[in-house]
């Protein structure tokens, strides 16, 4: 049977190239960047140019760049560093009810602090409206934080129009770009995006932002993150941007294609379900459907079965017996937020892994309406 | 994450479907909590000879839907009222503990379509309580079960 992974929003494989390059930094080059002999110098080189190239495709300055240990940290360190630097100035913080863990739950220790903030509501396609920002802003704001695109529903924000917005009152603004890079193209500097995080661990910060350090320790990253730099990981950060940014447009083409082909033949091969998310300010690699009377786990069982590797929002699968808090704040109600399913697909996916999906999802879904007590009552009530 | 077992029930669940003029039909559970169990029973002279199922909810709730009416077939009514959560969670080789109320779900669901039998039939069954309205109420008090919402 054919494995299908189509998850790659929860994370991809290392590609050859990538893994090549950093192979050499767990033996041979291994050296600690911070001592003086050469082996430690030729690290020392290797993260210079890996901070040269991912400054390039941000549109940043190599004294812009920070190396973290993963996105969740870049998040962290973004919104609790300003939140204690900028205190005196105020100590309010708009933010967005979609946002990836990383970033509410840090707002939420952030209110235990003393601060106080704003999450703003989305539309019922996962829209952050620009003009909610404007209003929500005070006297006392001191953060804007808005992730770039949804990691679950692959909804694209208005970034540029929030930065615009966030200049103009001269409050920062902070984006988590875990999901987007790679899908977008991002200037920080034309955006006016002041912090940005990126997943396996980077934060830009623009220079003149204060930020208190968050980890403490030895004087790396020009004494604003402590801690020996993981080599391996920054060489292969910068070369994983380099390829994400190949041939770039006609990547994008191909992905969108097979994504909206995923779309349109589940959302007419299946009754009683529809897309979530935005139909076109959408990740390219997006698909997220809600299926009317099945739960989303149940679902993924079936799937797997099938070979398919995907996720959900339902409750039974975040652990927390609650369904995701991104497809309530879209309004849909807690039984259908329970039915939900992604797939995120990737570069490499094919037409023929697409197609295999479609004949599948529906045999799945009839299989488990066929069991569904709600679907019986439905059935029944519409005779 | 789950046992062998749960997934076998998962993946070929015993007893799905309706029963024609069933002797009890209980339905557990709200959609909102993402799941919901709906049991009949055939009875006959005490003895349950037959039981079917349907069920929205999770692997686990699934499994245990299967199981449960497993357990019960050819049962008197008090052996079957018997049946707790635990043995059914037993019988499939135990749930992960975050799992467990989808058994409490399945024993409510069994005890909901007895309570049916009994009111239908005007008798009383030694025992047997009221079904809650709403199975998730009890698991407030244990702690482990959905929701805030």
């Amino acid at each position: 049977m054919e494995k299908i992974y189509f998850d790659n929003a929860a994370t991809t494989p290392v590609k050859k190239e990538v893994l090549e390059i950093m192979l050499p930094y767990f033996t041979e080059n291994f050296g600690n960047p911070s001592s003086v002999y050469h082996l430690a110098q030729v690290n020392k080189k290797a993260i210079d140019e890996a901070r040269e190239t991912l400054a390039k495709y941000l549109g940043a300055n190599t004294n812009e760049i920070f190396f973290t240990s993963g996105g969740t940290e870049a998040d962290n360190w973004a919104i609790k560093g300003i939140a204690e630097a900028y205190k005196a100035k105020g100590n309010h913080i708009i933010t967005s009810k979609i946002e990836h863990h990383a970033v509410l739950h840090t707002c939420e220790y952030l209110e235990k602090q003393g601060y106080e903030v704003t999450y703003l509501d989305v539309d019922e396609e996962g829209m952050v409206n620009p003009e909610d920002v404007k209003k929500a802003i005070k006297d006392s704001t001191i953060l804007i934080s808005i992730m770039y695109a949804n990691n679950e529903i692959g909804t694209i924000m208005p970034i540029s129009e929030i930065g615009q917005i966030a200049k103009e009152h001269q409050i920062i603004f902070h984006t988590d770009a875990v999901q987007a890079i790679g899908q977008v193209k991002i200037d920080v500097k034309e955006q006016n995006i002041d912090l940005l995080s990126l997943s396996a661990g980077l934060l830009y910060i623009k220079r003149g932002i204060k930020t208190a350090p968050f980890i403490h320790g030895g004087a790396q990253e020009r004494g604003r993150r402590a801690g020996t730099e993981n080599v391996p990981g920054i060489v292969g950060l910068a070369k994983a941007m380099e390829l994400a940014y190949d041939h770039f447009e006609e990547k994008i083409k191909n992905i969108t294609a097979l994504r909206d082909e995923l779309i349109q033949g589940l959302i007419t091969q299946i009754p009683y379900c529809k897309l979530n998310g935005h139909k076109t300010q959408r990740l390219s690699n997006n698909v997220n459907i809600g299926v009317e009377f099945v739960e989303g786990e149940s679902l993924l069982l079936l799937l797997d079965m099938n070979g398919i590797a995907a996720s959900s929002g339902s409750a039974c699968t975040s652990g927390s017996l609650d369904p995701s808090h991104v497809l309530l704040a879209l309004g849909l109600p807690h039984e259908k937020a329970h039915g939900s399913v992604r797939f995120t697909l990737a570069e490499s996916t094919t037409k023929e892994q697409v197609d295999y999906v479609l004949e599948k999802m529906p045999q799945i879904v009839q299989r488990m309406r066929d069991m569904s007590p709600l679907y019986e009552e439905f059935l029944k009530a519409n005779k | 994450m789950y046992s062998e077992k749960v997934m076998d029930h998962f993946m070929n669940p015993r007893n799905v479907g309706e029963i024609e003029e069933a002797s009890g039909v209980g339905t557990v559970g709200n959609a909102k909590c993402g799941d919901i169990m709906k049991v009949y029973l055939k009875i006959e002279e005490d003895i349950i000879q037959d039981a079917k199922f349907k069920t929205f909810g999770c692997g686990a709730a699934v499994a245990t839907s299967s199981m449960a009416t497993e357990l019960v077939i050819g049962k008197t009514i008090q052996e079957a009222l018997h049946i707790t959560n635990k043995s059914v969670a037993e019988a499939l080789d135990g749930l992960p503990p975050v799992k467990m109320h989808c058994s409490l779900l399945a024993e409510e669901a069994v005890h909901a379509a007895l309570w049916d039998y009994a009111k239908k039939n005007n008798i009383e069954i030694e025992g047997l309580e009221e079904p809650k309205a709403d199975v998730h109420d009890h698991d407030h008090q244990e702690g482990t079960g959905c929701c805030n919402g």
